[in-house]
């Protein structure tokens, strides 16, 4: 377990006092966190940093959260979980759909938060080699990638193990509930919403046509699989 | 006809069993149809009468129908039945009138005619007889031939002076003999019997003097001639023997008729014009005014519709453009007055999250500060320790009390949305079982599952149905005494229902209701083992309506409750019924004891699935009054009261003993999670769901 306690967290929070806070639960843990108080100044920071992973607040001065989600998310798969106040549909679908894996609805427990963010930083711990193979793509588990003829697809580690999970399974229809407990560490029922913005996401990326999925195939009425090889 | 309804057909029937099914006295039966049938709607009696009644009344639904709902048909039907009835009065006093004065002319003429004749047939005669009296000589045969002779040729004569404006008859005088040849003659081959009526020549008979009459004049077959109208005025002249015999002048009425048909042809043909005219007047005049009536109508429905902005096209000044100026003041105003209440909404709304925002950062700090405190808590004295253990505690009442507030502002601002799929009920329960077994296992409780051998699917929202499901089944553990839960699924028809039966203080009578309203406490002295904010079940109550759905209470004192929340199978399908009683088998009442749970004599009362009565009853129960809920959307019950959305309390005192009765279903202990052992903050939930 020690192997993720290292690990650079971006806070990006307008909140001084949630921020310094959120500074004294992460070092608590273990983590390693740096602040940016302004969403114009977010990415330059996330440059500089190269976090592991980032606490972005949706409400911000400057670049609101949802903006610099999406440009980050355009040069990088690292987690980001979203600090939000608003749990209303929109807010969340949106913020989910501009890229971030996770959020999660102020006022937390501090070991809520702390769960989801190592929840996003958990790597199986030296994965043994295997092979996969989904419709027509091949998955390299242990070095991380997935290929289409050769030509490698580029997945944030989110997407990677929701794609993993299904792939390891292929006889197996998933409940979104049980993709919850698998792919994002959630004990108990969370928010469905995620696995449907999520999946709509993987789709987009190893789909050929993502309005007629061949590999996430959705079984109506009870969650998806993977489709034939 | 005063007992009309269905139900008192078989008391009638058996109290006169000699009333036929055909009886052959139709003016009865006509009665009776017109009577019970026609009028009102019902008829009792046979069924062959009923279906005929049926029968005769279908076709004549639309158009009856049509009559009532069209002011412009009513109106033009009226006016042309109106006019018709004027437009015949004056049709018959003017033909009336037309007739007098056509016939006072004839007969005036006619009568200064024959008064003439009857003159010169009298001066002939006495000619005749002055001639023949100085002859002297001549015989009685002679004679007779000479009087035979000279009447042919007083007729002819008498006649060639009208050139057929009129006919001359001689009839012999009835008082005297037929001999002589004063027999009958007539003038242009008119029958003279035929064409001169019987009480006329009696008339003649029996006085002096001219007489008239209206006839027709017959003519001989020889004449081949159609008898005709006529006046005919007759008297009693001598012949030259001074013998009385009967003149008859007879005048055609041919013109007359003529005339008088032409004018009534031509009084019909005017009078339907005017009529059929009337009609079409009336309808333009109605449509003139119906149409921009019609137009408000169609505009007002729309309007209500929820389009706004629709508006009455105005022309003129007249009051039709008056009513459409004020229709569209009208309109314009609530436009205006909508706008305004949807701004506040929006804005109330906007507050409302904006407030939660601004709640939220800081409270977040503060619960993560108080958590870093309470952790470190070891490290002080017992004071300071306490004082973080409080303060942890009661954020997390205070969180949840803020979720729980914004969770209700939504469902008031109408902000809150259905997300119905598809799902298992029997998945959704287990989770929330799983979930409560520590706070169970803390209170002694087992949790049972019963009626879970089959799917029970429905579309709902799943979210929102296990946060209904976790604070019935956790309010059902808290004050449940240590004793059983049961939680019951069944489905039925186009509904499902899940029922969290306990076994503990029960409800008062009336609580059933009140359980709903916001920040009710069961009893504000007993002491709260878990906080709850109060609003559990108020959420609980919103989430259910949302789905169309019932959320019901039962209780007793002493004997338990049982919460059942019924839910359409189909999102938009209204509820007829729920497939579990609210009122358990289990029940004092259901087991025939009485309130001190001692045997009750003899009524066995079988708990029945309630029929709830429909129709008027909306399913979404639109009310938002949270004081009393259900009520209003309760029908009231015939059979079994406690099928009564909203009146499940019965009204049973407190019992003597605290005997607890088991005689519930077979089911299937869930056994407890591994899981759930780790759900450390179950036992915060309370009466509280918590909103995300």
């Amino acid at each position: 377990m020690m192997s993720f306690m290292k690990g650079r967290v971006l806070v990006v929070d307008d909140d001084t006092a949630l921020a310094e806070m959120l500074g004294i639960v992460l070092r608590g843990e273990g983590f390693e966190p740096s602040f940016v108080a302004d969403g114009d100044k977010a990415l330059a920071a996330f440059r500089e940093t190269k976090p592991d992973l980032v606490l972005l607040d949706l409400m911000l001065p400057g670049r609101d959260g949802i903006e610099v989600c999406r440009l980050i998310r355009a040069e990088s798969g690292v987690p980001i979980v979203m600090l939000t106040a608003k749990s209303d549909t929109v807010d969340v679908v949106v913020g989910l759909e501009s890229g971030a894996d996770d959020y999660i609805v102020k006022p937390f427990k501090p070991k809520e938060l702390v769960a989801r963010i190592r929840a996003r930083l958990r790597r199986s711990e030296e994965p043994a080699p295997e092979q996969l193979a989904i419709g027509d793509l091949v998955i390299d588990v242990a070095g991380h990638s997935v290929k289409r003829d050769g030509q490698s697809i580029a997945l944030t580690p989110l997407e990677f193990d929701l794609l993993v999970a299904l792939a390891r399974k292929p006889w197996q229809v998933f409940t979104r509930e049980v993709l919850l407990e698998q792919v994002w560490g959630y004990r108990h029922a969370a928010d469905t919403r995620l696995v449907n913005v999520h999946v709509q996401r993987l789709r987009s990326k190893v789909e050929k046509d993502p309005e007629r999925p061949e590999i996430v195939v959705t079984v109506r009425g009870v969650g998806y699989k993977a489709g034939p090889s | 006809m005063t007992g009309d309804s269905a139900a008192a057909a078989p008391g009638r029937t058996g109290a006169r069993p000699e009333r036929p099914v055909g009886r052959k006295s139709a003016g009865s039966r006509w009665g009776r149809f017109l009577e019970g049938g026609l009028l009102q709607g019902g008829v009792q009696g046979s069924p062959v009468l009923r279906l005929l009644l049926r029968w005769v009344r279908r076709p004549l639904l639309p158009v009856m129908r049509l009559w009532r709902r069209n002011i412009q048909l009513k109106v033009v039907v009226t006016t042309l039945l109106m006019s018709l009835g004027v437009v015949l009065l004056l049709g018959f006093v003017v033909i009336g009138q037309v007739r007098n004065g056509l016939l006072d002319a004839k007969v005036k003429a006619s009568q200064s005619q024959a008064t003439g004749g009857f003159a010169a047939a009298k001066q002939r005669a006495e000619e005749v007889a002055a001639g023949t009296a100085d002859d002297g000589s001549t015989t009685d045969e002679r004679f007779h031939q000479n009087v035979s002779s000279w009447m042919t040729e007083l007729v002819s004569s008498l006649s060639s002076g009208g050139q057929g404006a009129f006919e001359v008859v001689t009839l012999p005088a009835s008082a005297g003999s037929d001999s002589g040849g004063r027999g009958r003659r007539g003038s242009g081959l008119v029958d003279p019997t035929a064409s001169v009526p019987e009480a006329l020549r009696e008339r003649i008979d029996s006085a002096t003097g001219a007489f008239q009459s209206y006839t027709r004049i017959v003519y001989l077959s020889a004449a081949h001639k159609d008898s005709q109208p006529a006046l005919v005025i007759g008297k009693q002249v001598n012949d030259p023997n001074d013998d009385p015999y009967q003149l008859y002048y007879l005048f055609p009425l041919t013109q007359e008729e003529k005339s008088l048909s032409l004018v009534k042809g031509t009084l019909a043909t005017a009078g339907l014009f005017v009529v059929v005219l009337l009609g079409a007047i009336a309808w333009l005049v109605v449509r003139q005014v119906v149409t921009p009536v019609r137009m408000a109508a169609g505009i007002a429905e729309r309007l209500s519709a929820g389009r706004l902005q629709e508006r009455m096209k105005v022309t003129g000044e007249d009051d039709i453009a008056r009513l459409g100026e004020a229709f569209n003041k009208m309109a314009q105003n609530l436009q205006l007055k909508i706008q305004q209440l949807e701004d506040l909404s929006r804005m109330q709304r906007r507050f409302v999250s904006d407030v939660s925002h601004e709640l939220r950062t800081p409270l977040t700090t503060v619960r993560m500060a108080a958590d870093v405190i309470h952790e470190a808590r070891e490290d002080f004295d017992p004071v300071t320790a306490r004082s973080a253990e409080l303060l942890a505690d009661q954020l997390d009442r205070f969180e949840s009390l803020l979720a729980d507030l914004l969770e209700i502002s939504r469902f008031d601002a109408g902000a809150a949305a259905l997300e119905a799929e598809p799902i298992d009920l029997r998945e959704v329960v287990r989770r929330v079982v799983s979930g409560a077994e520590p706070l169970a296992d803390r209170k002694g409780t087992e949790i049972r599952i019963v009626g879970d051998q089959q799917p029970i699917v429905a579309e709902a929202d799943a979210r929102r149905v296990e946060r209904v499901l976790r604070n019935l089944v956790v309010n059902a553990v808290e004050h449940g005494e240590g004793r059983d839960v049961v939680v019951k699924l069944a489905s039925a028809g186009g509904a499902v229902a899940v029922a969290v039966r306990d076994y503990g203080v029960g409800l008062k009578p009336g609580e059933a209701t009140r359980v709903f309203s916001r920040f009710w406490r069961a009893d504000p002295a007993r002491a709260r083992t878990t906080g709850g904010t109060g609003l559990g079940l108020s959420i609980a109550l919103e989430d259910a309506r949302l789905h169309g759905g019932w959320l019901q209470a039962w209780g007793e004192p002493g004997g338990g409750s049982q919460f059942r929340l019924t839910l359409p199978r189909t999102a938009d399908e209204p509820l007829r019924g729920s497939p579990i009683p609210l009122e358990p088998k289990d029940s004092r009442r259901n087991r025939g004891l009485n309130d001190a749970g001692l045997p009750r004599g003899g009524s066995e009362k079988a708990a029945t699935v309630p029929a709830q009565p429909g129709g008027d009853q909306a399913p979404a129960m639109p009310s938002r009054d949270p004081i009393a809920p259900r009520l209003g959307s309760a029908a009231v019950p015939k059979a079994d009261p406690t099928a009564l959305p909203g009146n499940g309390a019965r009204v049973v005192p407190r019992p003597a003993s605290g005997a607890r009765h088991h005689d519930d279903p077979p089911g299937e202990a869930e056994p407890p999670s591994e899981e759930a052992g780790q759900n450390e903050d179950s036992s915060r939930h309370g009466e509280a769901s918590r909103g995300r």
